[in-house]
């Protein structure tokens, strides 16, 4: 790994691959049941909710609110270490899912990240896969 | 009060050095505290037939480290869930016993994560690995802290939980680990800076390791080990030490769903189980147990153990009700000073159960007057994502 990159994901992983793949795209896709309308998210093969489930890709809007945040001010990562201060958040999607990313382009983040906020997708570009990562959305209305 | 008294830890060892600068390994640890606390119990190797591993001690966890002992175990259990393994195997060596599968169950922990320079407390990233789970968020730079102080901040947000509450729980343990020699030299060996008790001021004006938390928040990253024996009743007849009974145990895992509550815990689950199996109440204990790895931890695991209701853990804690000396308010909390000032290698849940004992035996360095019932919950993974919780209830006769 590139110590001047952030640690970017396996793109084989079994589970995971289409939706790695579908971010070349720019998708940000999550899985539901068509049998039992349950929402499947990290990806997986076969429905949590049901044992013979249908799973079909859905695309996010990329719109959400930050269900929890915390600043990292001390990482030891080669790539990290150098983003110090910087904003780890659970993003909950309008659609229910939740995943682990950033929240980027705040200068101060003590005074301007707060949970809750409204927030947006934007895509950081590499060369495999591009990134999902997060900033406050231009209407910070709830 | 409890109807079963089916197995016992009659034996307990911690080791006592947290900084073994290369000179031992993590197998060698693990047989040294078996041997001292077989010693313990008074019982030797050839009494020990059922093993209990969480894979420290490298790799075919169980098959390893019964050669390296030199028996030949009828029960062989690697539950490997993290922190928490060892109350599990504590669960599991009680089932066991009930069950007549094994008379002498022998758990082992050791580690060189502080010589090994395993950033457990305070950066890193837990190991990658190819579960799918792991491959969603690793771009994110989510330290382990950060996951604990993500679940601290909703606490705050959810409840009005503030910085100062949660110092309680560094404060409560600093003061218990001053008064155990082997804490107060393991903050010397892994060169604290200021070795005294300290204040909630003095906590929340730490430096910020990742927000809310600061640095007394988090745990101490050291080397060590232990062991715990547990006994059937006809074993424990003839031991050295006064039985101290288990009475309830549960189990439960807890990972990010849709809609889920972050500031609830596997301990939600896990806890009701043992109480009720035990047939006591959290108001009941005498002694908490409870994993510190960070302030946060504690302060969710008091809620979902049942000492106070969900987001009252705050108020709860205020005041120092959590010291050794004020058992009218309530369990004393981690007396041996805690993963946050005592004890670290990773996986701390052994440790819940040893002191656990010296308090239901009154041998602890923080003795509660009278101890007789006692919980042990242990936490394992990371609390803010994936994890698993592991409830023992402990009482004496
Ligand atoms: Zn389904």
């Amino acid at each position: 790994m590139n110590d001047l990159t952030r640690p970017l994901p396996q793109t084989d992983e079994y589970d995971t691959e289409s939706f790695w793949s579908a971010t070349t795209e720019k998708a940000l896709r999550y899985q539901q049941c068509a049998n039992c309308h349950t929402i499947v998210f990290y990806p997986r093969r076969h429905c949590t909710g049901c044992t013979d489930g249908d799973l079909e890709w859905r695309s996010a809007t990329g719109r959400g609110r930050i269900y929890t945040y915390s600043i990292v001010r001390q990482s030891y990562h080669p790539f990290f270490r150098n983003q110090v201060p910087y904003v780890v958040a659970w993003i909950e999607l309008d659609e229910g899912p939740r995943l682990i990313s950033n929240v980027i382009g705040v200068k101060d983040p003590g005074t301007q990240v707060h949970i809750d906020q409204r927030v947006q997708l934007v895509w950081e570009e590499h060369p495999t896969v591009n990134i999902p990562l997060f900033r406050l959305a231009d209407d910070h209305a709830q | 009060m409890s109807k079963e008294r089916d197995a016992a830890i009659v034996g307990i060892y911690e080791y006592p050095l947290r900084s073994v600068d290369g000179e031992v390994s993590a197998l060698q640890i693990k047989a040294e505290c078996a041997a001292r606390a077989l010693e313990d119990a008074g019982l030797t190797w050839q009494d020990v037939d059922g093993i209990y591993d969480a894979g420290d001690g490298g790799g075919m966890a169980g098959l390893n480290i019964s050669e390296y002992l030199g028996i030949h175990p009828t029960v062989i259990d690697t539950t490997g869930v993290g922190g928490s393994s060892y109350e599990f195997h504590a669960a599991h060596a009680r089932r066991d016993i009930a069950a007549g599968k094994t008379r002498v169950a022998l758990l082992t922990y050791g580690s060189t994560a502080h010589s090994s320079a395993r950033a457990i407390g305070v950066g890193g990233r837990p190991g990658g690995g190819m579960h799918p789970a792991d491959n969603m968020d690793g771009f994110a730079g989510m330290t382990l802290i950060s996951n604990y102080a993500m679940v601290a901040h909703r606490h705050m947000y959810q409840f009005g939980t503030t910085s100062e509450q949660l110092a309680e729980i560094p404060v409560a343990t600093r003061l218990h680990a001053m008064r155990n020699p082997e804490a107060v030299a393991a903050m010397e060996d892994l060169e604290f800076l200021d070795i005294r008790e300290t204040t909630i001021s003095d906590v929340v004006n730490s430096r910020m390791i990742a927000d809310p938390l600061h640095l007394l928040e988090c745990c101490m990253i050291s080397d060590g080990g232990g062991a715990v024996v547990i006994a059937s009743p006809e074993v424990v007849r003839d031991c050295r030490k006064p039985p101290v009974w288990i009475i309830g145990t549960g189990e439960a895992t807890q990972y990010p769903q849709i809609g889920g509550d972050i500031t609830v815990s596997a301990g939600a689950q896990s806890a009701p189980i043992a109480f009720g199996e035990a047939g006591v109440s959290a108001s009941e204990m005498d002694i908490a147990m409870i994993y510190d790895s960070f302030s946060i931890t504690v302060l969710t695991l008091l809620e979902d153990l049942g000492f106070c209701a969900k987001g009252e853990g705050g108020a709860w804690v205020e005041g120092g009700r959590l010291r050794f000396d004020r058992p009218a308010d309530g369990p004393a909390l981690n007396t041996d000073g805690g993963g946050l000032s005592s004890n670290h290698p990773g996986m701390r849940g052994i440790f819940l159960l040893i002191e656990a004992a010296r308090q239901l035996r009154g041998e602890s360095c923080s003795q509660v007057t009278d101890a007789r019932l006692a919980v042990a919950h242990g936490n394992g993974g990371m609390l803010g994502s994936r994890h698993t919780g592991g409830t023992i209830i402990m009482a004496r006769d």
